[in-house]
Order: structure tokens, then sequence, then C-alpha cells
């Protein structure tokens, strides 16, 4: 693999603390150099080049940029990318298999549970979190599991509906 | 050409996905892959990053700034100040109210967060970097956080940029009848009057605003892949403030994370990125972090309501007066029609009926973001019904008469359309009464008001509040409504290719509302064409027709009826082929939903799909082949949907929480397209007025200081916080006028929605002597009401210990 | 929201974490749940020169009772391990009405309990709840370990006595003696918001009379520091709840709270809110856990 930068002539540039990860990506294998200052959305986003997953605040309230860590549903801005080392990371684009959707992403479009899209990701990926805990959620432990994600657009009702129709959906198929 | 023995049966329009379907949405599969493609998304070769610093002080002359230690950081190409941008004649830009704003600040800063210098660098860590060596010597200014102050003697002339500008005042507005009114208030028997402040919001979709600039030097073009709810506007404005031709700027509208109005306007981030692109020539991307957009952009609202009804003793109101003093921050840049200083706000009202209105608005320069018109307002239409559907509560009680009663014995009759309101629109259509029996049936009215009664004898406060109003959606005609002198239509190019498959671009732009569903299903209604047939594209100016793009809820009313306009050139050329096909003349030809016959025998006929066939490969002698066309709509009227939102509530007097018990929804906004889009949109309105009536606002200490600049502060609520909501949509009036029956709906319940909440804990507290709590409507100030029996502000600045 | 640059190190094993710390200078910070440091870091509010991450060590995200009937909490125990704890549930309803209430569910499965009492927010929940219930820290250092009572834990907002090459391992509730009751209730307009005031409350009470054997009683978020509200507590303390040792309780508690005005709301109203809290809490007529707006997640 071949990199190429600007020599702007600085010799401090060398200085800069480099870390080497290795850490697994929706299923796929991945190594990285990175800088521990960056965040894991970043790596995500920049570095892998999955762009799903979403930036909406600087102060780790929104959930845009939900994704599991080992399973588990937190934000990836608010994780340092060398804390995955030796972690698997799964993100919205590891939801579907092949050209089948994940039943949550299917939910979300039945019950019109998105409309700008933004926080879609994040919100599935809580989601995920959630029915892998709690096969058979309440209305409220919905809304209280996807309490750290916030939507501008649809008012969370429809969202609860996706969410539960996911939770019936997987429920059907054993 | 098909010669059939039988009659085919006719096409099921639901199942082709025309107007009534609630048909899935196009746009999902992309999104919900994680595959959509918004502007932080986009990374060209070579692209660098900018960053912004902002000024942490609200007022300040800048003595000096020394970018020097910011050039040396390793990876940093270029740092750009204000005076850098003087020389290039770009430190200040035109606003689309006919106001000057700062680029980058040169003598002054203005507001809290004011853009001050940019970095552009290899990545953003670097750039912020740089940002922080940046270092800037500035002598504090008094900060001005409110009207008040703005006006008061001796205060500092924020605008001391302006030649002739000796204070804070930006403009004197005045309309309707002011002899008359005073004549109504003389002869009344009641006068009820409200004072309070409307606070200032900010739209904040999760997605924050910036730009991907692009200007290759090789063949003169610029591209800009920007966060724009109006890319042809902003084309007009880059040609005119980069001094480049139209046609060598394409502004890219990918997809957008939501708009609300905040991404109308053009921001000093998206000029200077434009620059450093062109002197780097090479693409640059800048993207706001939550801190900068709702420090900065677009706000929302900041309005003060003096308001006072004249009534006669049965409850006729006789007259209506209204005064405002916006709090326009530090530049005029609001985005509305430009002959209307304060928006639509006399458009209020509309829903009763009032011989005699006068309105008088006044705006001033403060030490805060510029803006103002945003956030599903409608052109300051939310200001508008806010303060009458709380002026109307206060009348009600003044008189002791019933909200609903009071409301109903005042509406524009159904047979009183077309109605002309004091201040000169014209309503043309609405069954408001039937609304209103909708919503009071739906909130078990009568039964809630004795559970009301017998609760206050355990001493617990329920509430119950309505909000009704109609609403002007659709800028609009061409006589009165113009950004920039551009006219207010907009646009529809449909292509339909020889499969009879089609694409379909508009000059609006979707955010969110789905319109690569809806429109198609318009071209579904009009044609037979199956939707699922109809590509939908938006946003690029290099292939979209020129519109005007999507706010203030204008896309049905305008570009949805270009879509049917349209739809209807291509059908009227269909017609003909079909003609030329069946062998018979024009006059002969009937259509029924994607099929022309003979009249006198119907089983003769031909598909749309077949007629699009034939205007490639069949074309009669004399007619151009091809099968598209382009519409260009400028409305006749605004549409006018009408509302009627009830909520209920429980007030802990012990706490001052409220809990909301049920949230009601009558909506009649003519023909809707899609059931399940336009109920989406309600919600997402709902909860906005739930927001910003229970926990959402951005406010300023004694100091300037923005409290509410990040989400720690400016507070959304979440799905654990938000109330349910129960929609209604029996009543369908369709507009008169718009070639569907279509109206607007997108921001009708963030209009009406925050009365209904604040008015039914105003209700709750009836009795104990308090007429308004500002929103929004904090345990803190209820409990201080409830102490107190006073009305409680929230007006800026923050009451603090010190 | 881009950090500055720092140097990284993720030890193995305790001992390694505890030389990194001692040979990395006064700038160096340890990284846990780092959901209240890494935000920090993003506004540049603070810039360790070294983070030592200590997720990687084992054996540090447990919650046990120990035979002697006290409670033990690793290091890398997150809120979220406390939210859906049958132990907790069981056996400690302050900690119980907590956990839920800590910033939201996904910030829970990352942030850990020590973490929290770490980093000493003036507006922490962890450390009213710790302080109400006598708890302490377990610090490991160079020399070894030593027991830091909470009273002793937090000298300053932000600020702990731990030594620059110190981890706190451990947070440690002492056994109940009697029967225990309590809660914590905080005043938030939102999931995730700061509170406006947040009390916690742990009594223990003799099973046969019911008299008040030990009583605790903190607030969060109203005063520059956690407020231990001894006084209060004392008040409580070997008498049986009544209506009349409740309310003075109620108005001790609220007479040491020292609220600033602001956005959040009045002084006077905050004050007012913790007499409420309390007053609900050893009432037993509070939720189990509050939010504004709407009733907060049932325990």
């Amino acid at each position: 693999m071949t990199v190429v930068y600007d020599d702007l002539g600085d010799e401090a540039a060398e200085e800069v603390p480099m870390r080497r990860i290795r850490f697994t990506i929706n299923g796929a294998k991945k190594i990285a150099e990175i800088e521990p200052r960056l965040l894991l959305s970043h790596l995500i986003r920049r570095g892998v080049g999955l762009t799903g997953t979403h930036m909406g605040c600087d102060t780790t309230n929104c959930g845009a940029c939900t994704v599991l860590v080992d399973g588990k549903p937190i934000k990836s801005c608010t994780m340092l990318a060398v804390q995955v080392d030796g972690r698997e990371v799964t993100t919205v684009e590891g939801l579907a298999s092949m050209s089948e959707l994940h039943p949550l992403q299917e939910g979300f479009k039945q019950e019109h549970g998105l409309q700008c899209g933004f926080c879609t990701p994040g919100m599935m990926m809580a989601a995920k979190g959630l029915l892998d805990r709690n096969p058979e959620p309440t209305e409220e432990d919905v809304r209280w599991a996807l309490s750290g994600n916030l939507c501008r657009c649809t008012g969370y009702q429809n969202i609860v509906k996706s969410v539960l129709w996911a939770a019936e959906k997987i429920r059907a198929e054993g | 050409m098909t010669e059939t023995t039988a009659r085919p049966a006719a096409l099921d329009e639901i199942k082709i996905g025309g107007l009534g379907a609630s048909r899935k949405r196009v746009e999902d599969d992309r999104f919900i892959r994680g595959k959509g493609n918004y502007t932080d998304d986009i990374t060209l070769p070579g692209m660098l990053h900018m960053e912004i610093l902002r000024s942490p002080l609200p007022h300040a002359r800048i003595k000096s700034i020394d970018t020097s230690k910011a050039w040396e950081i390793p990876g940093v190409h270029l740092v750009l100040t204000g005076e850098m941008m003087a020389t290039r004649n770009l430190a200040w830009m035109p606003t689309l109210s006919y106001d000057t704003q700062a680029v980058l600040a040169t003598d002054k800063v203005r507001f809290q967060g004011q853009e001050v210098a940019a970095v552009i660098a290899d990545d953003p860590y670097i750039a912020k970097d740089a940002c922080d060596a940046i270092d800037v010597d500035y002598e504090p200014l008094p900060p001005i956080v409110n009207p008040a102050q703005a006006q008061a003697d001796g205060a500092p002339v924020i605008r001391d940029d302006k030649e002739g500008q000796v204070n804070n005042v930006i403009y004197d507005w005045e309309v309707g009848d002011k002899t008359g009114t005073d004549r109504a208030f003389a002869q009344a028997d009641v006068i009820s009057k409200i004072e309070l402040h409307y606070p200032r919001s900010h739209p904040s979709p999760i997605e924050c605003c910036g730009s991907v600039a692009d200007f290759n030097r090789a063949t003169g073009k610029l591209t800009v892949y920007m966060t724009t709810q109006a890319p042809h506007i902003i084309r007009a404005a880059v040609a005119m403030v980069a001094e480049l031709p139209e046609q060598m700027i394409r502004i890219v509208s990918p997809d957008i994370g939501g708009g609300f109005g905040n991404k109308v306007p053009i921001y000093p981030g998206y000029v200077v990125s434009i620059l450093a692109s062109i002197l780097l020539e090479r693409p640059v991307k800048w993207i706001e972090d939550k801190t900068g957009n709702l420090i900065s952009t677009g706000f929302a609202r900041d309005i003060y309501l003096q308001g006072e009804l004249a009534l006669r003793n049965d409850g006729k109101i006789l007259g209506m007066r209204m005064h405002t003093d916006a709090d326009h921050g530090a530049f005029f840049a609001d985005a509305q029609p430009s002959k209307f200083k304060i928006g639509l706000m006399h458009s209020t009202f509309a829903a009763y009926d009032i011989p005699a209105a006068h309105l008088t608005a006044r705006g001033v320069y403060t030490n805060k973001a510029p803006g103002g018109v945003a956030y599903r307002c409608s052109f300051r239409v939310t200001e508008a019904m806010f303060f009458q559907e709380r002026m109307i509560q206060a009348a009600a009680d003044d008189l002791g008469m019933d909200q609903a009663a009071f409301r109903r014995m005042n509406f524009v009759k159904d047979d009183d359309f077309p109605h002309r309101t004091p201040f000169g629109f014209l309503t043309d259509s609405g069954q408001y009464a039937k609304c209103l029996d909708v919503g009071l049936k739906a909130i078990d009215y009568e039964n809630f008001r004795k559970e009301q009664q017998e609760a206050r004898k355990q001493g617990r406060l329920l509430g119950l509040g309505i909000s009704t109003m109609t609403e002007p959606l659709g800028a609009g005609n061409s006589r009165e409504y113009d950004i920039l002198g551009i006219k207010m239509f907009d646009s529809a190019d449909l292509k339909v290719h020889m499969t009879g498959k089609a694409i379909l671009r508009t000059g609006a732009k979707t955010q969110g509302q789905g319109h690569e569903t809806t429109w198609g299903q318009i071209v579904a209604h009009e044609l037979g064409i199956p939707a699922e047939d109809v590509t939908v594209e938006e946003g690029d100016t290099d292939t979209a027709p020129f519109g005007m793009g999507t706010y203030a809820s204008r896309s049905t009313p305008v570009a949805g009826a270009a879509v049917a306009m349209v739809s209807r050139k291509i059908r009227a050329k269909a017609r003909k082929l079909a003609a030329h096909l069946l062998e018979v003349s024009e006059e002969d030809v009937e259509w029924e939903l994607g099929r022309f016959y003979v009249r006198s025998a119907p089983e003769r006929g031909v598909t749309i799909q077949e007629c699009a066939m034939a205007a490639y490969s069949n074309m009669p002698d004399g007619m151009e082949p091809g099968l598209e066309n382009t519409a260009y709509y400028d409305p006749p009227n605004l549409t006018w949907p009408f509302a009627v939102y009830i909520v209920t509530v429980e007030v802990d007097p012990a706490t001052g929480v409220w809990d909301v018990l049920k949230t009601v929804a009558v909506d009649d906004c003519g023909v809707r397209i899609n059931p399940m889009i336009v109920e989406g949109q309600i919600m997402g309105g709902l909860t906005e007025a739930y927001a910003m009536a229970s926990m959402q606002f951005i406010t300023f200490d004694g100091d300037g200081n923005c409290v509410g600049s990040n989400y720690m502060d400016y507070l959304l609520p979440s799905a654990w916080e938000t109330p349910g909501f129960e929609l209604h949509s029996e009543v369908v009036t369709p507009c008169p006028h718009h070639p569907i029956g279509a109206k607007g709906i997108g921001e009708c319940a963030a209009v009406g929605g925050p009365a209904a909440f604040v008015n039914a804990v105003m209700d709750a507290l009836s009795g104990t002597g308090v007429r308004n709590i500002d929103m929004p409507v904090l345990p803190d100030r209820v409990w201080e009401a409830l102490q107190t029996h006073h009305d409680v502000s929230g007006a800026p600045p923050v009451r603090s210990d010190s | 929201m881009y950090p500055s640059r720092f140097r990284y190190e993720a030890p193995r094993s305790l001992d390694e974490a505890i030389a990194l710390l001692r040979d990395g200078g006064d700038d160096a910070k340890v990284l846990a749940g780092g959901q209240s440091l890494v935000p920090m870091m993003k506004l540049r509010f603070a810039s360790p020169e070294l983070l030592v991450d200590i997720n990687g060590l084992p054996g540090l995200d447990y919650h046990v009772a120990e035979p002697d009937g006290s409670l033990h909490v690793g290091a890398l125990c997150r809120h979220a391990d406390l939210e859906w704890s049958p132990l907790l549930k069981s056996s400690q309803p302050t900690m119980a009405a907590a956990a839920p209430v800590i910033a939201d569910p996904l910030v829970r499965n990352r942030g850990t309990l020590v973490g929290s009492l770490c980093h000493a927010d003036p507006q922490g929940d962890w450390a009213a709840v710790m302080l109400a219930l006598g708890g302490s820290v377990v610090a490991q250092g160079p020399s070894g370990k030593r027991v830091i009572p909470l009273t002793d834990f937090v000298t300053g907002p932000f600020t702990n006595t731990l030594e620059h090459d110190e981890i706190a391992v451990e947070a440690v509730v002492p056994a109940a003696r009697g029967l225990r009751a309590g809660g914590y209730l905080k005043l938030e307009r939102r999931v995730g918001d700061f509170a406006t005031c947040g009390v916690a409350v742990a009594i223990e009470t003799a099973p046969a009379s019911g008299t008040v054997t030990r009583a605790g009683i903190a607030l969060s978020g109203v005063g520059g520091a956690t407020i231990n509200a001894t006084e209060a507590a004392a008040a409580l303390t070997g008498q049986p709840l009544t209506p009349g040792t409740i309310s003075a309780a109620a108005d001790r508690a609220a007479s040491t709270a020292r609220p600033k005005t602001d956005h959040r709301g009045s002084a006077e109203y905050k004050r007012h809110m913790v007499r409420m809290f309390v007053a609900r809490i050893l009432n037993g007529t509070a939720p189990t856990a509050g939010a504004a707006g709407a009733a907060g997640k049932a325990a």
C-alpha cells in the first residue's frame, strides 16, 4: 500500500505518536495505524470508509454515531479508536447479510421510522442492542433504550413501531 | 397499437402508487443500509479540511490577530482572516434581507461564536490545533441581549459599520387599519391584553451545516456540495458574491440530514470554503460542529408580543392589535420574502372573522447570531399563531367563556370563503368547526372538564389546551413574493423514456419530506405510470430546473403543482400520439388512468407506455419527437391548511413538573398525496412543538454568553420524554386552486402545536392569577408561578445570583 | 470536537498501569469508561499529556456482595451492569434507584461507577449515593492499597485525593446492619441532562422497632461539591420514621444545600426540590427514579 503526503518542510511531522491496532469491523479484519486522539467514529468514517455512522453533535448527546463494540451499543464519538484494538465493531453496514435486510432495517421501512435518515443508523444499532438483550420489549422498554438517541424528524412514535415490528419478526422467524 | 376484444380493467390508482397511497419510501432503501450521501460523506481527491475560529466574546473590538503560530503547524495550508478576505472584497456579504453580514470579522465581533478566522489543513484535527494557535486580542464592549437593552439610552451601536446607522433599530413596519382598529377598541366591552416572549429557538437538525467546495482551475468551474435547502438561490448568491458566471457554478445538495429552515441561509463557512478552494485549487471541506451550528446559524423566533383583543360581551372579537419587537441578532439575515420585514406575521388570526386589525413591528440588532426565520416557521407564522392562540386563550378567560365555544363563535364559517382577512390575505377553504368537533370528541372534552373539576378538589391540577389555526403555505404568487428579487415559483422537468419509465427533476430539495416518493405519486395520478417507474432527483443545479427550494412548507403547494402541470403537458402530447396510434381524431379520444381509448369503442385503446414508445418511433407528421417537458408554476395564492391541536396535561403543584396525558391533532391539509408521510410530518412537528413548550430554548446571560450552544444545554426531547400523538385525518377540504387539491402540511404542527401545550399548562393553573409563563414552561417556572401568583418571563438575560 | 495530541498506553496489568502513572508525570490521566473524560478532551477542557487506558486490565469488571455483607464494585464495572443487576435490585435500593438515571443507556454501557467517583463532578450522581451509603474508594499505588472514605475522597470540583501514581480499583459499600431502604431522585429536564438537583437517601432500620439505626443523605448539583447532609441524617438516626421526623430531616437537608440561581431554576426552587425529594424518598411515595417531565424507569 502506498501513501503519499505533502512535504511542507516541517521536521516536527515525524514526532506524531502513532499506534497500530487490529480490529474486526462487520466481520472483516483490519489493521490501522492511527493517532491515539483519533475518535472511533472518525476511524469508521474516514479510515475504513463506512459513512453510515453519522456525527451529529460534539457533546455525546445525540447518538447518531452509535455502533456496537463487542455487541454493546456505544457512542463511537466518545471512544478513542485505539480502544477497539482486539475488539469487534459492528456498524449499520454490518446489519444486512448479503442482500437480505435485517428485520430492524425492514421494520424502519415498513413503519416509516425515518425521514431524513441521519439518526437512523444510530437508532437501529441502539435498537439492536436492546433486542439482543430483550427480545420482547414493551413500548416503554423501547423508548427507554433509545433515550440516548435524538431524532428531529419523526417524533419517535414510528421509530418505536419500527423496533416493535422488528422484534415481532425476529420472534416469528425463531 | 393494441387491439383487444374486451376492455381491460382500469388501473387501481392505489396499487400503482397514486394519490392517497401510503407508498413505502424510495429513499429508505439507501438510508437503512447506511448508504446515504450526506455532505460529510463526500470525499474528493486532494481534499483539505477547514475549521473556523469563533469569537468567545459577544461584543468586542478586534485589536489584532496573530496567525503566525498557526501557519507553523505541520499540515496547515492556509489561514484566512477578515483582513485577507477584505482584500478580495469578501469580508462582508449581502444577506437575504438586503443587509450585510460579516464573513470573517474585521473591525469588531458582534456575537459570541462569530467567525473570526479559518484554517485549512490536511485534516480537521490539525485545523483545530491551528485554530487554537491563533492569538486574537479583543477589547470587550458592553453586550446587548434583548430589545430593551438595544434601545436603552446610551446603548452601544452594534452596527457601527453601517453608514447612517445611529442606533440599533433595523426597521419599523406596520400593516392593517389603525383608525378602524382604534375605533373597535373604543367600542369594546372588554379589552384583553397579554404580553409574552417567544424565546429564541434553533431548528437544530441532527446533521450540521457544511460544504465541500471544489474549484477546478482548468475548467473554471466551481462545484459546491453543500447542505442547502435551496441550491438555485445559493447559485444566484454565489454568482453575485464570488463574481463567477452562473453556468460555471454547480451547487449540489446531496442527502440532507434535516433542514427545518436552518439550511436556507448562506453562511460564512460556505463562502470561506469556496474562496479557500479557489485560492488553493483543491477541494475544501468545511463541516461545522454542533456548537458552531447552534451558536451562529439561522436561529428561530425571539420575538416579544404585546397583544390586545377588543371584545363584545357575547364573545365576538371586534378588533385585534399587536405589536411585536423582534430580536434579529447582529445582522438582519432573515430568509423570507423581501416585501415582509416580519415575514407573514400578519397572517395571524386568519382563521377568525375579525373586522379590524392593526399590527406594528419593530426589529432591532443585538449581540447574537443573525436569523429569526427558521424552524418550521412558515416565515414567522409560528409566532403569528402562537401569539394568536395565547391571546385567544386569555380573551376567553377574561370573558369567562368556554375555550372551545369562544373559538367556534369567531371562526370564519364554511360558507364565508373566499374570505379576506383584515391584513389582506385571502383564505379560500376550510371546515373549521368540523375539525374542532373532531378534536373535542377525540379528547372527550366534556368528560375531561368534569374530571378536571373533580381532580381540583383533591388538589390535583389537570389542564386542557386548545390551539386552532389556518396558515398560509406555498409562497408564493409573483405579485407579492420574491427573495432577492427572484419570484417564488417552482418547477418540474419530466422526461418519459421510450419504455414508459420516467425521470422527474424539480426545483425543490427534500430533506426528509419524502419527495422521491411523493412526486412519483403525482405522476402516477396524472399519467398512470406506476410510481415505482418514476425516478425523482433534486438538488443539482446542473440538472434540476430552476426552483426556489424547500422551506416554509412550499413544496407540495408549488413544486408539487408543477409536477402535476408538467405531467398534464406530457399527457396532452401523449393524447396526440394516442390519436395517431388509434387512427382517430383527438376529439374522439378519452383518457382513463394510464390509457387512452376511443370513446365509441372503449375496448380500443393504447397505454401511456405505448404512447411513449410512439414518441420515439412512430410520430405523426410534423410532431417533434420525444416525450419530455418542463413546467414552471406561479401559484395564484397560498394554500390554507387548518389544524386543531388539543393537549391535556397534569401539573404536579409540588414540583412544577407537568406530564402530557394526551395529544390530539386534527389536520385538514386537503388532498394527502401519501397519508403515511403526511402523518410523519405532523408527528415531527408535534415533537418540536412539545420540545419548545417544555425544555428547548437558547438564552443569554448578563455577560452575553450564549446558554444553549450545545446539546447539554439546548435540550431536545428523546423518545422517553416525547408523548404519543393521536392523529386525525377525517376532514379533507381540497384546495380550490391547487391542481390536485393539496395544501402544505410540513410545518403545521410546529406552528399550531406549542400553544396547545402551553394553553394546557396555563389551564391547569387557572384560578391562580397566572396569565402567562413563557416557553419553555420549565418546572421551576411553573413552581415560581404557583408560589407568587405572577406571570413568569423567560426573556434574557438569565437570572443569576450575581 | 477534536482532542489535542496525547500519548497513550494500554497496560495489561495493574502493576504496569501504576508504573506508567508513576513515570508519566503530573499530566497523566486514567482512562476507564471515558464518558466524562473524552467529552472534556473533545472540547479541550482537558488536555492530558498521557492517557493510561485500564480497559485491558483483567478481573476488574465485577460487582459482588462479600460474605460480610459489603458490596464491592470493581473499576471496570459499567453503569449498565449495575442498572440491570439483580443483586442491586434486591439489596441496594439507593444504588438501584440511581443506576438507571446516570446519563443515557449508551453512555451507561461504557461509563463506570468508580470512574465517575474519580471524576468528582459536583453534579455526578454516584458520589451522592456513595456518600449517603458511607462508601469508600480503594486505591492502589506503588506502595500498595489504601481505603479512602468518600467523605475524604473528593476535595473540590473535579479533584480527588488520589496520588498521581494511584489508581482507584474498587468502590466499597459497607455491610448493612439493619434493613436497607432509600432511593435516589434526580430532577432533570430530560434523560442525559445534568441534574438540577439530585438527592440520595440511604437508611437502615431496626427490623423490630422500625427505628432508624443509620442514615445518610447526600445532595448533587446544589453546591460546588456533592453535599453530605450529615446533620439531616443525624436528625433521623435513632428515631422512628414519622411525618415529623421526615419533615425535619428534609428541612435540614434543604438548608445545607448551596444552590445557585441559573437557567435551571432559582436557588429557592432547587432548595425546595431538595426538601421535596428527601421527603418523597423517605415517605416511599417517590417513583423509584425521577426525571422531570416523565416518570423514571421502574426498577
